[in-house]
């Protein structure tokens, strides 16, 4: 980090909104790297591995899950004013993940569903990525990230230089790597073309197909791949479904998914 | 404080307006607890909503994501439940795979929690890191036998976090046969490095701290319980797990998002110590042996004693692991086809932290219409503030609030509820009066 003190090591935290506590797996399950990792940083805020203050100032701030509940709202703005970088980690803290498929929807109906006294539950009505919040610095996309991806972005921060991000589809990524194309030879809905790499191509590895936890790439043609899903017989609510699932509050997945479903008059499951 | 007859309210508000996920609020009068609230403060994130219109191909990719620790479990209880509407029946190379699947879970769940969760509470540190330094071969093993559990998740899921394999009526990939009997050759090589931590859990300094309360497990009388059995209690309970609602009553309290459960109208366990005490007998021979050698005895009604059942339960998974992928062959087909039809599923099965219940309708397509998941934190909450209530009373209410709040966070992460992160933010009130 180019501006800490010498001799000073860098500070980081790791903290968790809304969210199922995968991705700081990315950090815990490094196993001998996160040793070393804590040898060359101090995590001064991660509750999950045990130090806690998460008030402290810091350099990198990463930051898993999404923001659901009004404490999230206060909480990250606060993570935000405390942390030289702040870099939301995996598809809850990017596009407000799974649970932003409420955002389609009538929220607080929702709650009222499953939960028998919603007013005891403090939630928002949406759920929403770190950005959509605060200013962020970079983010680490995928559903859940991994140990690659944060050992990559804590070197590049600390070395002061901007981390690359992911530009190619997972179509690139399943070529490479040899892959048979299961939308081409199964007639498989995969959403590979559209979706950003970064997870190593596993779907289509394992012959089915990619469900896009990744997030959308740059550019993706969701229109064109809509239309192929439908000619490969899926209904116009099983085309919105593909693109509404891990990351349905993102665009354009938000919009493809929308247009399938409302003008191309499909069911609201 | 000695003077208990004395009005003092006390509010320690240890890390100021943190998180509020898990939050200890102690009421006491005259040195007794007058009410004592454990609440757990994860964010609602409606799952059991949005499964509602999604596709029974849709679901294990789904639930995964409840829980980023045991993404296997849920998925499990979930194709498991499916399959029993579709009337699939898996057949024996998806039963045997599946649970090496599950021990994957079990190995890396339990080592991360001994090691990353717990050990640093009885060795005085903040962190497992900060033990290190210390203890570097115990927090290295444990970090192994963490990562050769992922491994074998990987085997089966491509990954071990939100893994991608698992499908209704089986995988959508067989792993390769030389992928496997390298793994196996691992796993094999580390029974010795399992049984070492056995014997050093053992030798952890728990608390004395018997308690009387039933407990609830699966049994199937061949195997110790992962993805198949009935639901049997330390009650005589012995039912189907489709009637598990009928036994277990789900309450929503004011202070809580995971609701309450009650067995019979009591709080009860599930969990490592819980199958140990109904399954014991199910080990494998070499687990059971070293059960016999370093206890505990059972059945034990200490909660502190998950411990050591976690150890052993890495040990056993370990062991099964290596039989059940001897003279592994891929099949042609790693799964059976499906039919969807309209109907009623149950699914149960034995996640790392306790029994995990599922019930999904759907209809004639295979489209979920209806989604109820009971996880095990919520089946353990009752008994969490039982526990606590009476570890607290037992340690005696005019301790310094430092030294309650470490023995309730001591507590709570005993139970590794799927907040384990939110009881390091244990937010204790004590209001003595």
């Amino acid at each position: 980090m180019g501006a800490a003190k010498p001799g000073a090591r860098p500070r980081v935290a790791v903290h968790k909104l809304s969210s199922c506590d995968g991705c700081q797996l990315a950090f815990l399950d490094l196993g001998e790297d996160l040793v070393r990792l804590a040898e060359l940083v101090d995590f001064v805020h991660f509750a999950e591995a045990g130090p806690v203050d998460p008030d402290a100032e810091v350099d990198i701030a990463f930051v898993e899950g999404s923001i659901a509940t009004p404490d999230e709202v206060a909480r990250i703005k606060r993570i935000r004013a405390n942390s030289r970088y702040l870099v939301p980690i995996g598809a809850c803290a990017t596009s407000g993940g799974i649970q932003a498929l409420r955002n389609l929807h009538d929220g607080e109906k929702w709650l009222a569903e499953v939960y028998p006294s919603p007013e005891y539950v403090e939630s928002l009505a949406t759920s929403t990525g770190i950005a959509d919040n605060v200013d962020v610095d970079y983010e680490l996309w995928g559903c859940p990230v991994n140990g690659r991806q944060v050992l990559a972005a804590v070197r590049a921060l600390l070395w002061g230089v901007d981390p690359v991000p992911e530009q190619d589809k997972v179509c690139m990524e399943c070529k490479r790597a040899g892959n048979v194309c299961v939308l081409v030879s199964r007639g498989t809905p995969c959403l590979g073309p559209v979706t950003v790499t970064g997870c190593g191509a596993l779907c289509p590895a394992f012959g089915r197909d990619c469900y896009g936890c990744y997030g959308p790439a740059e550019n993706p043609n969701t229109e064109a791949l809509g239309r192929r899903f439908r000619g490969l017989g899926l209904l116009p609510e099983e085309v919105a479904r593909r693109f509404h699932f891990i990351h349905s509050h993102r665009e354009p997945l938000r919009s493809a998914g929308r247009r399938w479903r409302e003008d191309r008059g499909a069911d609201d499951p | 404080m000695s003077d208990a007859g004395r009005r003092i309210d006390i509010r320690v508000p240890v890390l100021a307006r943190v998180e509020g996920e898990g939050a200890l609020e102690v009421h006491a009068e005259a040195g007794r607890i007058t009410d004592l609230r454990l609440r757990i403060y994860e964010p609602p994130r409606l799952f059991e909503r949005f499964l509602v219109g999604r596709d029974h191909s849709e679901v294990a990719d789904a639930v995964a994501r409840i829980c980023g620790i045991c993404p296997v479990a849920y998925q499990m209880s979930a194709v498991q439940a499916l399959e029993s509407i579709f009337g699939v029946e898996p057949d024996e190379w998806v039963r045997a795979m599946r649970r090496v699947f599950y021990c994957g879970e079990w190995i890396q769940s339990h080592a991360l929690h001994i090691h990353l969760l717990a050990a640093p509470d009885f060795f005085g540190y903040e962190s497992a890191l900060a033990m290190t330094a210390d203890h570097p071969g115990e927090v290295r093993r444990g970090m192994r036998l963490q990562a050769l559990g992922n491994e074998v998740m990987a085997l089966f899921g491509a990954r071990a976090v939100h893994p991608v394999g698992a499908r209704v009526g089986g995988f959508h990939h067989a792993p390769a046969a030389a992928a496997v009997r390298d793994l196996r050759a691992r796993l094999e090589a580390a029974l010795p490095e399992a049984e070492a931590l056995v014997r050093w859990a053992a030798g952890f300094p728990l608390p004395d701290n018997g308690q009387d309360f039933p407990y609830l497990a699966l049994r199937n009388g061949a195997d110790y319980p992962m993805n198949r059995g009935r639901l049997s209690a330390s009650t005589g309970l012995d039912a189907p797990v489709s009637e598990l609602a009928d036994h277990v009553a789900e309450e929503q309290v004011p202070h809580s998002t995971a609701f309450h459960a009650r067995l019979h109208g009591e709080p009860y366990l599930v969990g490592p110590l819980a199958r140990l005490n109904l399954n014991a007998d199910l080990l494998p021979t070499e687990t059971r042996a070293l059960l016999g050698e370093t206890g505990p005895a059972l059945p034990s009604t200490n909660p502190f004693h998950s411990l050591p059942a976690r150890a052993l339960e890495i040990h056993a998974a370990l062991v099964e692991a290596v039989r059940l992928l001897a003279d592994y062959r891929a099949p042609e087909r790693p799964h059976a086809e499906v039919t969807p039809r309209a109907g009623v599923g149950y699914g149960a099965t034995e996640a790392p932290r306790g029994l995990l219940w599922h019930r999904y309708e759907t209809d004639g397509s295979g489209r979920v219409t209806a989604a109820r998941i009971m996880p095990p934190t919520s089946q353990n909450q009752a008994r969490m503030e039982e526990d606590l209530r009476a570890t607290l009373e037992a340690r005696g209410l005019d301790a310094p609030d430092a030294e309650l709040r470490f023995l309730g966070e001591r507590v709570i992460r005993n139970y590794d509820p799927c907040i384990s992160c939110a009881t390091h933010f244990l937010d204790l009130t004590v209001r003595r009066r």
